[in-house]
């Protein structure tokens, strides 16, 4: 485990589709097998008054998650930021994620080690 | 390849594999011949480097245990799941050999080729079956229900079809200050989890919206856009057309469209006659004028003035046309008749959709239906993306009539932004499509003669090149006019996903002589045929692919043991049924199909992609002012009359109501409330799941985990009534059959529609009879009828039936 945690992802997860690009194209980095992956995505359906509801995709990282260091060391970034269909996954130093919270709704910044 | 033995090939997705139709820029790195990694191109303009799940799995799919690898030969009963492997010649010799007999004994057409969703196989099949001298070409799905009714539809009333536009034609894309962001967008029955449709990238809308697009979502299903839709109209499904018509009854009435564009690009101000109800053309008021020339009323000289036809214009340059009136005109014969304009007629049309008595056929809030209107044809530049549930509708014809009125009149057609003319990359066209002649082709028009649906639907000689599939199945069993024996089934799973009534598809299958099944896997399909041939994925071939934009190729990456690309399988063959087959070789064809943008096929490999530039009539905007469109070079469209119609010319012709408007399908409540009783729920199925095409994809193990069963969404109150718990087994069932499915209980659908997940099967279950892969177990298509295609043939009640659904037993949970 880090001491100082440095790097983390910022989702955008008003656009995640669950398309579940994330999941897998970590799957293929790592060599995960089928139902493990260093990202999972939650379906939430929230009912709102009025008889309404709201679908949202949530894609997290789990304890698999390294952050893609391998990649990101050779100036590449994560698998699951490069190829989110919906693009809405960031990759950087948390100071600099966390100034982007705010700027609009429904974002959350994960730093998973 | 490095001194490692490493190297990434620069290619294109397209079919087998991830299983879409295409597009995507990947990067396939091989090692010692192997697929070790895919990953989108950065630098490809299309995906700019991301990539779907599917495609993402790819090393999972091309070293799968399960694959076809060799071809097989039938040992045992049709069903039984005996085989023997033979080699390539020996299949080549046994098809080439059963083929030709069939053909000397019974003609060329008495052989049909069945094709799948339009993928990497249109043109390669139509190769073959050209060379073997059939028309027959059959989209094994009722109605040809996917997407070549919608651009038959199109292309009937505005010559070119149409898409959203995304600036795809233009390399820096939403960046190149031609383009310009929608306002405003309606997603019109189309989830985003499908992707990618009709040749264009789904998430392109999600971009989009990021960018300040707003969404109207038309959709029984609360979908990822209409939860984040300004307006989301939760439609009755089959009832699209009416709110279509409400739509334009608040455009028209809040006179929101573009008067004078009406007036320039549409036959609004045309006469209809009132005894007739037909267009009033220059040959009834003058015994030698024109068939295909039309009258409207100039103002100017309270006269009749002549739309000239083959000059694309009136024949006063200076007519003020009127487009509301009621004008006398005397006839050839002297006698005088009324006739009131097409833009009156058409008025009159939506005169008959009130919103309240939209809001009773389509369930959607009258007042919610009113500022969706509002907000769309407000809104400069706003755009219309359709899915396929349009296609899966009998009425499909005047629902896209009316659609297509809307963008237009809107102002919303063929500019930044908008819904733009689209034609294949730099008319680069490799077989016929709707509006567009191809390099492979039928010897002569004799040939085309027997074509099953030719003769009945005017459609499917102007438009539609393939068989009318219902007739199809028909004729299989009827033999009339003439017998059908033999099947060729490329990359199409019949039995397992596109066909309707798969029993009745088997009975058909069990008549036939001899079939031929070309697949990558083991399915319920390839289990009736009498010789299995093993496909190649993208990865496995060189190819070309022109449809939409860019142009781009298709890089051979690696071989799979025997796996054979099918244009290479469709090759040889075609060159054994026909002596004057006309290519050498695989690249010397591709050659040619792309010969119109000046490159050789070697060059646009080392290209990958190439979009045509500004001026070709293969790219936006404003082409029908500019003459673009036209063959001729004249402003206007490549419609009958040259002009948008708002009155469809061929649509006349047809017997067909020329307006747009509503027909109330089979198997809703209101048209059968007598099976409503019994069946209450409205089925719907065929939901797309983002991890699977159809059928495919259920072998792979990080997909399948994702999405690991047939589910069928039930609301939370309908679930109740019914006694049922989320994951618990249920039957759906109705006059036809039923289907086992995994109950997800889920506030995305209405209490009164379930929405079941279509082409499920095991892979891993028994491939023989009776489980067939537990096909006849969780095929939803086992409640669907074939035969209820629209008037003009396309078109079918895919996206709603009735049913009613019930716990499974103990022992099937």
């Amino acid at each position: 485990m880090a001491k100082n945690p440095q790097y983390g992802l910022l989702i955008d997860y008003e656009y995640c589709t669950g398309c579940y690009a994330c999941r897998v194209a970590c799957c293929q980095e790592y060599g995960h097998e089928a139902g493990s992956s260093g990202m999972q995505v939650i379906e939430q359906v929230q009912p709102l008054p009025k008889g309404k509801a709201y679908l949202c995709f949530l894609p997290f990282p789990t304890e698999l998650c390294v952050l893609c260091a391998p990649r990101t060391k050779k100036g590449l970034q994560p698998a699951c930021v490069q190829h989110c269909m919906a693009n809405v996954i960031q990759w950087g130093p948390l100071e600099e994620l966390s100034k982007q919270l705010g700027k609009k709704p429904r974002m959350v910044l994960w730093s998973p080690r | 390849m490095s001194k490692s033995g490493s190297n990434i090939v620069r290619t294109t997705t397209w079919s087998a594999g991830p299983g879409c139709h295409g597009g995507c820029g990947v990067l396939a790195h091989i090692k010692d011949g192997k697929l070790v990694k895919i990953e989108g191109d950065p630098d490809h303009p299309w995906n700019q480097g991301r990539l779907c799940a599917r495609a993402l799995a790819m090393t999972q799919y091309v070293e799968n245990p399960d694959r076809l690898r060799k071809p097989l030969r039938r040992v045992g009963e049709r069903g039984e799941g005996k085989w023997e492997e033979i080699s390539w010649d020996e299949a080549f010799d046994l098809i080439e050999a059963r083929m030709k007999k069939i053909r000397q004994e019974q003609g060329p057409e008495s052989v049909v080729f069945s094709m799948g969703t339009g993928r990497d196989i249109g043109p390669w099949i139509c190769m073959l079956a050209y060379a073997f001298g059939s028309p027959n070409v059959m989209f094994a799905l009722s109605g040809n229900a996917c997407y070549s009714p919608r651009i038959a539809a199109i292309d009937a009333v505005q010559g070119d079809f149409c898409v959203f536009d995304a600036g795809q034609w233009l390399e820096k894309r939403y960046d190149d200050p031609r383009y310009k962001v929608p306002e405003c967008m309606i997603i019109w029955g189309y989830n985003i989890p499908a992707t990618c449709p009709d040749n264009l990238f789904g998430h392109w809308i999600i971009d989009l919206m990021k960018k300040g697009t707003k969404i109207i979502a038309i959709d029984p299903r609360l979908s990822f856009f209409a939860s984040r839709a300004k307006h989301w109209l939760q439609v009755r499904p089959g009832a699209d057309a009416a709110l279509a018509m409400g739509f334009l009854r608040v455009v028209l009435d809040e006179t929101l469209y573009d008067r004078s564009w009406v007036k320039r690009w549409t036959n609004g101000p045309h006469l209809i006659r009132e005894d007739t109800g037909t267009l009033l053309r220059e040959s009834d008021i003058d015994a030698t004028g024109s068939e295909t020339n039309y009258l409207a009323w100039d103002r100017q000289k309270e006269a009749p003035v002549i739309w000239d036809t083959g000059a694309v214009a009136y024949s006063e340059s200076k007519a003020d046309c009127a487009l509301s009136g009621r004008f006398e005109i005397r006839l050839a014969d002297g006698s005088i008749i009324q006739c009131n304009t097409v833009w009156d007629g058409l008025q009159t049309q939506v005169a008959a959709y009130p919103l309240e008595e939209v809001e009773k056929i389509t369930g959607v809030p009258a007042e919610d239906i009113q500022a969706a209107a509002r907000l769309y044809a407000n809104s400069k530049p706003a755009s219309i993306h359709w899915g396929v549930p349009i296609d899966m509708t009998p009425g499909i014809s005047p629902l896209c009539h009316a659609i297509a009125t809307l963008w237009a009149i809107t102002g919303n057609l063929d500019v930044p932004g908008g819904n733009v003319f689209t034609r294949p990359a730099f008319n680069a066209v490799a077989y016929a499509l709707p509006g567009a002649e191809g390099v492979i082709k039928l010897k002569d028009q004799a040939q085309d003669k027997p074509r099953i649906g030719a003769d009945r639907y005017g459609p499917f000689n102007r438009f539609v090149w393939r068989t009318q599939t219902d007739l199809t199945l028909e004729q299989i069993f009827s033999e009339k006019p003439y017998p059908i024996k033999g099947l060729w089934i490329q990359t199409c799973n019949l039995l397992g996903n596109i066909g309707l009534d798969p029993k009745r598809w088997r009975e058909a299958l069990q008549k036939l002589d001899f079939i031929v099944a070309v697949d990558l896997f083991p399915n319920a399909t390839t289990q009736y045929a009498d010789v299995v041939l093993p496909a190649a994925t993208f990865l496995e071939k060189d190819g070309v692919r022109s449809w939409w934009v860019p142009l781009q190729s298709i890089n051979k990456a690696l071989s799979v043991e025997d796996c054979k690309p099918d244009v290479e399988i469709n090759f040889e063959l075609a060159r054994r049924f026909d002596p004057d087959f006309k290519w050498r070789t695989v690249h010397e064809l591709y050659d040619e199909i792309i010969k119109p943008s000046g490159m050789s096929y070697k060059q646009l490999q080392e290209k990958v992609w190439a979009l045509a530039p500004e001026g070709h009539p293969s790219v936006p905007y404003h082409r029908h002012e500019k003459g673009l469109l036209r063959p001729d070079g004249k402003p206007g469209f490549t419609t009958p009359t040259g002009l948008f119609e708002l009155y469809s010319t061929l649509r006349e012709e047809w017997r067909l109501d020329p307006l747009p408007h509503h027909e109330e399908p089979p198997w809703t409540p209101v048209s059968r409330p007598d099976l409503a009783k019994e069946y209450p729920l409205i089925l719907s199925t065929g939901r797309r799941s983002p991890v699977y095409f159809h059928s495919e994809h259920r072998q792979i193990p990080w997909l399948r985990s994702i999405d690991p069963d047939p589910v069928v969404e039930i609301h939370p109150e309908t679930a109740e009534q019914h006694d049922i718990g989320d994951g618990e087994w249920v039957w759906v069932e109705n006059w036809m059959g039923r289907a086992r499915f995994k109950a997800k209980v889920t506030l995305v659908v209405p209490t009164w529609m379930v929405m079941a997940t279509h082409a499920w099967w095991y892979p891993e279950k028994k491939g023989a009879e009776p489980e067939l892969y537990g096909t006849w177990e969780h095929n939803i298509n086992m409640l669907l009828p074939m035969g209820d295609q629209g008037k003009d043939g396309l078109g079918a009640p895919i996206k709603h039936n009735l049913c009613r659904i019930y716990k499974a037993g103990y022992q099937e949970q």
